[in-house]
């Protein structure tokens, strides 16, 4: 390998120089990054990592980036938290949660992605960078083109979250709504990417952003002390995230930064959206394209295009997939909320009601060690918790008032209220 | 009956450069008939060592996925519109992926 990295076809193995290109001209199949690990063996090491930024950029020796791009997010590195109470609801013992609703700078993994994606499109000279999106990517390619003085085209349903369409317009994106489901969007961003030349990232430049994927392996990896987890559960949408955490602990394990262990996989998706859940569920790696019918719009794609590759790992790890309801989503919203004081988005939702039913139903037992991935903030879907939570009267400024009103809303007046 | 046809950029190599093409075919598997003959280049890379049409390319008649409307069955109308689209996927998992990035003397995927 001339260079640190190259992409690779998924499927016939044919191998291309770096280049803004995301499918083999051969068999039409996807394209990845390989990276020669005999080479990083040098540089990606315990000590060096510790050296690094304390952002996802500790990592760069294994991201597809130009060697002279100067980060100027730091995205990434965002908590890895005990979750006790979460856990005892749910029949746990062990249990964490990476939190990446609280990812610089727009609040959700994709600020990851993006992050890797438009280094790439620097390198490769693009002044306009765009994405299909169901939300969070557009909110993380508006922020972090603005940063890098890049320009944006930024396709989405047109039915989506209020709070995401504004997210995106207030860093001055162009945001182009369209008329149909994300699959739709999806379409028609391969043919713009064909016929202008901009870096569209999860098109001609998917192979360099799924690679900020990987950074949420390393991260739950680092932060539990340089060891895999017995379990991991994460939501589905393309299906690209789980493929890419994997790699990662493949990864730190062929450079020797943790112990080789098997680690279980487990997704999460909504039931309105649910093509790899059920491909698992049938013993098949054959996606089924649905129509998605789903309040949880992030994960709402119903032609995943890492589909196939999620339901094998999924299989090939022992773990399992799972979908739940709209209503359940919501209810999980608020148990995590409730319990360990993360506002999570829908597909945070998603993952925590899978994640009580996979402890429920015996698929993980609970004292292995499992982390969960929270990929979203519930900021940005608060339509979906209207009318949860009844506004409550007001009442005059003074402390009789207050003592009636607690009393008439059934809170006892704590003893030892009244100071002496 | 004339349906329009729009390639992938993809295919231009195979295709001479074509990427748009009036078909007759009243069906997919009449189209694939037709792009194989008349792309003779083209067929070895279209269908897998099985014979089957490669997982990754998709075809849509107007704004729908084929698979929506019933696949092989759909009778092209006049004037539709097909577009064959290769889904974009940057996944790494299972055996293939695993081995070709970690090279398959170090292939940890049996763990």
């Amino acid at each position: 390998m001339s260079s640190l990295y190259e992409l690779r076809c998924r499927e016939c193995g044919k191998r291309f120089p770096a280049q803004p290109l995301s499918m083999c001209d051969d068999c039409f199949s996807p394209l990845e990054v390989a990276f020669d690990l005999s080479a990083a063996k040098q540089t990606f090491t315990r000590e060096a990592i510790a050296r690094g930024p304390w952002s996802m950029w500790r990592y760069r020796a294994l991201l597809p980036v130009p060697q002279d791009f100067v980060p100027n997010t730091p995205s990434g590195m965002t908590p890895l938290l005990p979750a006790p109470r979460l856990a005892e609801r749910i029949g746990a013992k062990n249990l964490y949660l990476k939190n990446d609703a609280v990812c610089l700078p727009t609040l959700s993994f994709k600020d990851r992605v993006v992050s890797v994606a438009l280094a790439a499109a620097k390198g490769f000279g693009f002044d306009t960078v765009g994405c299909s999106s169901t939300g969070n990517l557009a909110n993380a390619v508006a922020a972090q083109a603005v940063r890098l003085g890049l320009k944006t085209c930024i396709l989405v349903p047109a039915d989506l979250e209020a709070a995401k369409i504004l997210n995106t317009l207030v860093y001055g994106a162009t945001l182009v709504r369209i008329d149909g489901n994300y699959d739709h969007v999806n379409r028609l961003s391969s043919q713009i990417a064909e016929r202008f030349n901009w870096g569209f990232v999860n098109v001609n430049l998917r192979p360099y952003y799924s690679e900020g994927s990987k950074t949420m392996g390393y991260e739950i990896a680092e932060q539990l002390g340089w060891r895999l987890p017995d379990n991991v559960v994460v939501p589905m949408a393309g299906g690209s995230l789980i493929t890419k955490i994997r790699k990662a602990f493949h990864e730190l394990t062929e450079l020797g930064l943790v112990e080789p262990k098997p680690v279980r996989f487990f997704g999460a998706q909504a039931t309105g959206c649910s093509p790899i859940s059920q491909a698992v569920k049938r013993g098949s790696e054959q996606i089924e394209p649905q129509r998605p019918q789903t309040i949880a719009r992030s994960l709402a794609i119903g032609n995943p295009a890492d589909g196939p590759y999620a339901a094998r790992l999924i299989r090939e790890s022992g773990g399992w997939a799972e979908d739940v309801s709209d209503v359940e989503i919501v209810s999980a919203i608020q148990e995590l909320a409730e319990t360990e004081g993360i506002f999570t988005e829908t597909a945070g939702g998603v993952t925590t009601a899978v994640t009580a039913r996979l402890y429920a139903h015996g698929r993980i037992t609970p004292d292995e060690l499992t982390v969960v991935a929270i990929t979203g903030n519930g900021l940005k879907t608060t339509d979906v918790l209207d009318g949860k939570f009844e506004r409550q009267p007001a009442i005059r400024p003074r402390i009789g008032d207050f003592e009636a009103y607690l009393e008439e809303v059934g809170s006892r007046v704590p003893e030892g209220a009244y100071a002496r | 009956m004339p349906v329009k046809v729009l390639l992938p950029n993809a295919f231009q190599k195979h295709t001479e450069g074509v990427r748009e093409i009036q078909s007759k075919a009243e069906n997919l598997p009449q189209l694939l008939v037709e792009l194989e003959t008349s792309f003779p280049a083209l067929k070895q890379h279209l269908r897998d060592g099985d014979g089957k049409i490669r997982r990754f390319i998709n075809f849509y008649v107007n704004d729908e996925d084929i698979r929506f409307l019933g696949e092989d069955k759909y009778a092209f109308q006049d004037g539709d519109e097909v577009l064959v689209i290769p889904s974009i996927a940057g996944g790494s998992a299972g055996l293939a992926a695993c081995c070709s990035y970690s090279g398959s003397e170090n292939c940890l995927c049996d763990d």
